[in-house]
């Protein structure tokens, strides 16, 4: 007998049959410790089974689309950062793509690079921020966390210094990024880079062998990858079912073609899966970091011929999309060839990742559909917009 | 506690210190006509017994409030005192004027009677636990029996908070509050009857001094330094941790499930009353571990007697709080069906089986010489070869895992 | 064997909890009201105007209330009204003055677009964020004498770039005055014609900087002077 049994199977729907009682509707949220924000899921329970889950949510919704088509490009940019307030960094560059495949504008190499150093920070911030949380769901009181967190700020002190805010970036720039990264903060980075490792070992003895996470996570909210394929998820969750797809490779955008990174993948789709591809793709990013410092070109970060002021792309669409670090953050942009975009369109991973939640849910407990909304890494503020 | 009883092995400067509380309430008893001392002499008793118990509580929420900060690389609460020591009087006049709310769909009076009921069960345990040489409350023949009683009782006031509070998370933890009671009340009555097997005795006086003595002078003969006796130890911590609703086992208040469980809807005092309940079941059961397999009073070498029994028994169950508290600091949370099984399938099993452990080492007492070599290994082998095969029964399809790579 | 996972970690909890105590990088805090982590140069909170001088800020606004601020800013958190006169400015030319320029700071959402795309330097970020005020509502609406703070505190927050703004406004000054002189020059010699560009309008590079819609009359082309 294991400590994770077919939980449905044959013999405990006998029991159930014959102790039919009543289901006990429970409205975990808005207001609640481990829905990451105002997210509010209605689970129907048989005991502590989920029989039944449906997720609420819109109470952070800020109309993002639609200011989006009232403000001028370059005023969408500081509100792209508050989609996914973890990764501003890389909803940045997704927003400055489309608007540059838009307006045909050409990026300096250097800039590339840069981004490319910045959206893979990202990735090691968002991927440690979410293992923190998970280890939190799980019931850990407080340990990983904070030291996911430590090192999550210093990352932010990094974002702090190039850009000066901490989450909320607003970096990139149509055409190329806002400041030249000086050559301290280029040192800073490495530095980092360079300590990353050893705290993902240390992470990792933590927490990665112990028992009762393994225990907790392993067979927990198995996702089919047909299934994800089919509901369009993307990002970590995706590549956790065995689908080794990743924008970075596909699409090889921005300079990713000139690196050497590995794409893991997971062969379960369970909550375990999410987590450790999470922590591969940290080790991953590390290596990108190391060849992307290191190659650095320099020259100008920003196209001289970019406008920043009466920016008026010629009529048309565009669609720009990188692999963010909870899967693929696109923004689909018309211009009828004004100030302000025709259309302006989020494709959020958050969200269509959030959509096959009660699938993944169903049979398990309330304790499971704790962790695995805590692995399918949400930010409501992209899911809501 | 019995006035008079006679130092038997206490001696010299020692004499003094290890006598001292019995003197004091002697010298206070002695103003008294003769018709009240016996209830005075309780009262003294219960009143010392709050107050130091009631201190420890106090400090060792700042305790483990500074220690998790620490493993967390942050200084804790500081800000309070010198060094945060006041902050747990601090905390007291918090919960003391926080408003006290009581759900209006709520059953009135058991909502009031559950902390009520959780704190009388909690202190009563403290009633028979040996915390010196002449420091026994109440010497009964069956404490081990009334611990135990006094122990399993608070569960119910858990059920009964989750109960009243007419709310559905705390209905959740009161239905986890039983199913661990039920799971974990049996290996940990199981894992001390070896001790009590041995000793022959259910007076927790008489368990103590069964492990009185020392080989060679500095090791001495405690249970938890025998196979069977270290593996009842274990399983004991184990089921205590889960007995105590401390973490890993903290299902009940699971906050990242289920909010704060059978806490959900209690505020004010009311709510710093559970709290107080659970750091008094703590270290009720860490002082009848101490008692059980530690030794009690007992110093661990014999030129450390000089030590009056109370310290140690107090160094020792601080020692057992600070793993409470390290462990919490570590590990994550068991789903219920995990910890319902790790009790039926791998403690209980175990605990059977270490009676079978005890049993040989019972009979075995009198070999000597290269006999007592294999008498330790075949112990060691009766308490690790079960844990080792039970271990791999229960983790099976729960291993690392090693991934691929996309190209 | 089971176990060994569990071990493992209250090993890394029990070396942070010695280490907390010799190895002050393992800190994840600071505290804060005592120690005050710096700040890097470039952090920005709320927009400031900057004034030539602290003695009479409001007469020496950069700002010309172009209102490209105004129209710009994503949450529209910023009011302008213009001046109907015009008043010298630290150079000595007229201009028009903002005669109401308010913030609503409890919309703004430090973007620092409005500092990109002010062609005179007058808007800048400050770095105050210890920021709570007693009123809801008219606390955190700043106004122009709230707002207008010295290029010395400028120079005091953010050294590096002031100095770059001080040296291109300098620059700037220069090249008007030379393209005046050149002007009066020309008119003086006849015939007319049209004065070449001077090479201290080669400006140092102003990437981030737009040629369009450049307001005042002192800017000369900057963009593609740099190679």
């Amino acid at each position: 007998m294991s400590l994770t049994p077919e939980i449905g199977g044959a013999h405990v729907r006998a029991v159930h049959d014959e102790f039919h009682g009543d289901l006990l509707e429970v409205s975990m949220g808005p207001h609640h410790p481990s829905t990451h924000g105002v997210f509010r899921m209605i689970v129907t329970l048989d005991g502590e089974t989920i029989v039944k889950l449906k997720p609420v949510f819109g109470y952070l919704h800020r109309n993002h689309e639609k200011l989006g088509e009232n403000t001028t490009y370059l005023a969408s940019m500081p509100y792209t950062d508050r989609l996914d307030y973890l990764n501003s960094m890389s909803n940045n560059w997704a927003y400055a793509l489309a608007v540059e495949k838009l307006a045909g504008l050409a990026v300096p190499e250097r800039a590339e690079y840069v981004r490319v150093i910045l959206a893979e920070l990202t990735r090691l911030l968002n991927h440690t921020c979410l293992a923190g949380f998970l280890m939190q769901d799980c019931g850990c009181s407080g340990t990983p966390l904070m030291y996911a967190f430590r090192e999550r700020e210093k990352i932010l002190d990094l974002f702090e210094s190039l850009s000066g805010s901490r989450m909320m970036c607003n970096y990139q720039r149509f055409g190329g990024c806002r400041v030249d990264p000086p050559a301290e903060w280029l040192a800073g980075a490495q530095r980092l880079v360079d300590g990353y490792s050893a705290f993902l070992d240390e992470f990792e003895a933590l927490l990665t062998g112990n028992e009762i996470l393994m225990a907790r996570t392993q067979g927990v909210g198995r996702l089919d990858p047909a299934l994800a394929v089919s509901a369009g998820v993307a990002g970590p969750m995706l590549r956790a079912t065995g689908v080794g797809h990743d924008l970075r490779k596909v699409d090889g955008y921005g300079v990713y073609p000139r690196f050497e990174f590995r794409v893991p993948v997971g062969a379960h789709g369970d909550t375990y899966d999410r987590y450790m591809i999470r922590i591969l793709e940290m080790r991953e990013s590390i290596r990108i970091l190391q060849q992307a410092l290191a190659g650095l070109p320099g020259g100008p970060v920003m196209d001289p011929k970019a406008k920043l002021r009466g920016f008026r792309p010629k009529a048309g669409e565009a669609y720009g999309r990188i692999e963010g670090p909870k899967g693929e953050i696109g923004f689909y942009l018309i211009s009828d060839g004004g100030p302000n975009p025709y259309r302006y369109r989020v494709r959020p991973p958050s969200f269509i990742n959030l959509t096959i939640l009660e699938d993944m849910c169903l049979g398990h407990t309330v304790a499971d559909a704790v962790i695995i909304l805590g692995s399918v890494d949400i930010v409501l503020g992209e899911v809501d917009r | 506690m019995s006035a008079a009883l006679p130092l038997s092995a206490a001696s010299g400067a020692n004499a003094l210190l290890e006598r001292l509380p019995v003197v004091l309430r002697d010298g206070l008893l002695g103003y008294l006509p003769e018709s009240l001392r016996w209830i005075v002499s309780g009262l003294i008793t219960i009143a010392a017994l709050l107050a130091v118990f009631g201190l420890l509580f106090a400090y060792l929420t700042l305790a483990e409030r500074k220690l998790l900060g620490r493993i967390q690389n942050r200084p804790g609460p500081n800000r309070t005192g010198w060094f945060g020591l006041l902050q747990p009087f601090a905390d007291a006049v918090k919960a003391l004027t926080k408003e006290d709310i009581v759900p209006r769909e709520a059953d009135a009076v058991l909502h009031y009677l559950a902390p009520v009921v959780l704190v009388a069960l909690s202190l009563m345990g403290f009633a028979v636990l040996p915390f010196g040489r002449l420091l026994v409350p109440v010497e009964l023949d069956s404490a081990v029996l009334y611990f135990f009683a006094a122990g399993a009782a608070t569960e119910l006031a858990v059920f009964m908070a989750g109960w009243a509070s007419r709310n559905k998370y705390s209905l959740l933890a009161a239905m986890r509050a039983l199913a661990q009671l039920i799971s974990y009340e049996l290996p940990l009555l199981l894992s001390f009857v070896p001790v009590i097997m041995l000793a022959g005795t259910l007076s927790t006086t008489e368990i103590v001094t069964a492990q009185g003595g020392w080989t060679l002078g500095f090791l001495p003969h405690w249970h938890v330094l025998t196979p069977w006796g270290f593996a009842g130890f274990v399983i004991f911590m184990i089921a205590a941790l889960a007995e105590s609703n401390r973490s890993p086992f903290d299902l009940p208040e699971a906050e990242s499930e289920l909010i704060a469980g059978h806490l959900t809807e209690y505020s004010g005092f009311k709510y710093a009353l559970f709290f107080m309940a659970e750091y008094f079941g703590m270290c009720a059961l860490s002082g009848m571990a101490v008692t059980l397999f530690l030794g009690g009073w007992q110093a661990p070498c014999a030129f450390l007697e000089f030590i009056p029994s109370y310290a140690w028994f107090g160094a020792k169950l601080l020692a057992l709080l600070f793993g409470f508290i390290w462990i919490r600091a570590t590990l994550p949370r068991l789903r219920m069906d995990q910890l319902t099984r790790l009790a039926w399938k791998f403690l209980v099993p175990l605990a059977l089986i270490n009676l079978g452990t005890a049993a040989f080492w019972f009979l075995t007492a009198g070999w000597s010489g290269p006999l007592q070599l294999v008498r330790w290994a075949v112990a060691v082998a009766l308490v690790v070869v079960p844990f080792l095969l039970l271990g791999r029964r229960l983790t099976a399809g729960v291993a690392p895992r090693t991934y691929r790579y996309a190209t | 064997m089971l176990g060994t996972g569990l071990i493992k970690g209250l090993a890394v909890t029990a070396k942070n909890l010695v280490g907390s105590y010799h190895d002050p990088a393992r800190y994840t805090t600071v505290e804060y009201p005592e120690v005050k982590p710096p700040l890097p140069e470039a952090y920005r909170n709320f927009p400031f105007l900057v004034s030539e001088s602290a003695d009479d800020p409001m007469g020496t606004l950069r700002c010309v209330a172009c209102q490209i601020c105004e129209k710009e800013c994503p949450p529209q958190c910023i009011y302008i009204e213009k001046s109907k006169d015009k008043k010298p400015d630290a150079a000595g030319k007229l201009q028009i003055y903002p005669t109401v320029f308010a913030i609503d700071t409890s919309v703004c959402m430090s973007c620092q677009i409005c500092v990109e795309v002010c062609p005179f330097d007058s808007i800048k970020m400050d770095q105050v964020y210890e920021v709570a005020t007693p009123g809801r509502y008219g606390d955190l609406l700043l106004n122009r004498e709230q707002l207008a703070k010295s290029n010395a505190y400028y120079h005091q927050i953010r050294p590096t770039e002031a100095a770059e703004v001080d040296g291109r406004l300098a620059a700037e000054r220069k090249a008007a005055e030379e393209k005046a002189k050149a002007a009066a020059a020309a008119k003086a010699a006849l015939p007319p014609k049209p004065a070449a560009p001077s090479p201290a309008a080669k400006l140092p590079d102003e990437s981030r900087r737009s040629p369009q819609g450049e307001g005042g009359a002192a800017k000369p082309p900057a963009e593609g002077a740099q190679p």
